[in-house]
């Protein structure tokens, strides 16, 4: 249990996927003008997270992996090679029935998520969450807490982001570092501050 | 080669560059450039990619129903991903191990998805091709600056040899250890783009506030 308790709180705050691995940064630095829309987007990326990132760990393990096949009698084959083209198709996949579903069922969050779920297949947060999770060997138990732990680091970041540059748009900023520039500015301050987690042991 | 074919290929490197106008493409921008080799051979993984994209997209443009293009899209892209991805295991295993995850995510690097989209899907396959060569190039030339500076500062080499000799090693350069962390990307590209604007104020983007200038009988 105190593992899972751990490698949630690393994904959160030590290995942040915006802030120390720089994923998703296109949506993170454009959506971030107000704090409404970031949270939604947040939202959004810790539901598709946690579906996704556990359903590519049962893809890795049961069919592409070294030796996955050995329980259709073929060990000898390794697909792994396959990987990319599986997860982003899983991806894709998933978020397009989550959009139905969402449609149907709970038209309010469809409504509050918008155009951003579709967005989320080629936000690059939700590629690397499975991707790392292939990389680290992390079994099925571990790939949901890291989903969870990953979504919401990403989302927590953006939410802050947002709240930040809401209070910056009154702020006198000289005209060469308008807009992006004092962004990417801000999100280095914030990348330092997160950087004061990375001694943490739990 | 005549003046659109030049424009094609020249303008995304300064004034319409995909990192810093564009905002497309930054993930990697940041994460890889804390040494300058994995930079180049992020670069010219980034550029061949793109560049081959956006002319099989191009090629077949006529027969893809809209509906599904960005399937096909996805798929093409993941395809030539993969290619690239066993090619450098391959070949440069050491600086393939580095990239880690980073050269899976071309696949969703917006550059990529973005110039197939904007420009492959409406123009014939060889001058997409030079659009997408001319994007590859403009990332190229971002991530390079970026990866120089953060090489040399932050350990005092460039591709691995000597140019400042540190404090570790019996010289006098004391090493900027910020430069490894990932906040100095941010910084480096933040400074940079100030830079760009600051050339070509053009690409200054307007204010959402102006502060309201005090009238004199205001301030007496």
């Amino acid at each position: 249990m105190e593992a899972y308790i751990s490698l949630f709180v690393k994904a959160i705050f030590i290995e942040n996927l915006a802030l120390s691995f720089f994923l998703g940064m296109c949506t993170f630095l454009a959506v971030s003008k107000q704090i409404g829309t970031a949270i939604g987007l947040g939202a959004a990326v810790i539901l598709v997270q946690v579906i996704t990132v556990p359903a590519n760990n049962l893809l890795f393990q049961y069919l592409l992996n070294d030796g996955a096949l050995a329980w259709m009698g073929l060990p000898e084959v390794d697909l792994s090679f396959l990987g990319l083209i599986c997860y982003i198709g899983v991806i894709a996949a998933m978020v397009q029935i989550l959009e139905m579903i969402l449609d149907k069922y709970f038209p309010a969050l469809y409504n509050a998520l918008g155009v951003f779920l579709p967005l989320i297949t080629v936000n690059c947060a939700i590629l690397g969450g499975s991707l790392f999770m292939v990389e680290r060997d992390y079994n099925f138990s571990e790939s949901v807490v890291y989903g969870v732990g990953s979504g919401a680091g990403w989302a927590l970041a953006i939410t802050a982001l947002a709240g930040i540059r809401e209070k910056l748009k009154y702020s006198d900023v000289p005209d060469g570092l308008q807009g992006l520039g004092i962004t990417f500015i801000t999100a280095g301050l914030m990348s330092l501050g997160f950087m004061a987690f990375s001694g943490i042991q739990l | 080669m005549d003046a659109d074919t030049k424009k094609v290929v020249y303008d995304p490197l300064v004034d319409n560059n995909p990192i810093t106008l564009q905002i497309l493409g930054i993930c990697s921008a940041l994460a890889v450039t804390t040494t300058l080799a994995a930079s180049l051979l992020m670069c010219l993984a980034l550029t061949a990619v793109v560049a081959c994209s956006n002319a099989s997209i191009s090629m077949i443009r006529q027969h893809v129903p809209s509906s599904i293009r960005i399937i096909v899209q996805m798929t093409i892209i993941a395809s030539l991903v993969i290619v690239v991805d066993q090619l450098l295991k391959a070949f440069a295993y050491d600086i393939a191990k580095t990239l880690s995850v980073f050269v899976g995510l071309i696949i969703t690097n917006c550059i990529v998805l973005g110039r197939a989209e904007a420009f492959a899907m409406k123009n014939p396959p060889m001058i997409s091709m030079l659009d997408g060569l001319g994007n590859g190039l403009g990332y190229s030339l971002v991530l390079i600056v970026v990866g120089a500076t953060r090489e040399l500062f932050g350990s005092g080499t460039l591709l691995g040899y000597t140019i400042l000799p540190s404090v570790n090693d019996g010289g006098w350069y004391y090493t900027n250890g910020l430069m490894l962390l990932p906040p100095s990307a941010f910084f480096i590209i933040g400074l940079m783009i100030w830079g760009i604007r600051t050339w070509k104020s053009a690409q200054v983007e307007k204010p959402d506030y102006e502060i309201q200038q005090a009238h004199h009988s205001e301030v007496v």
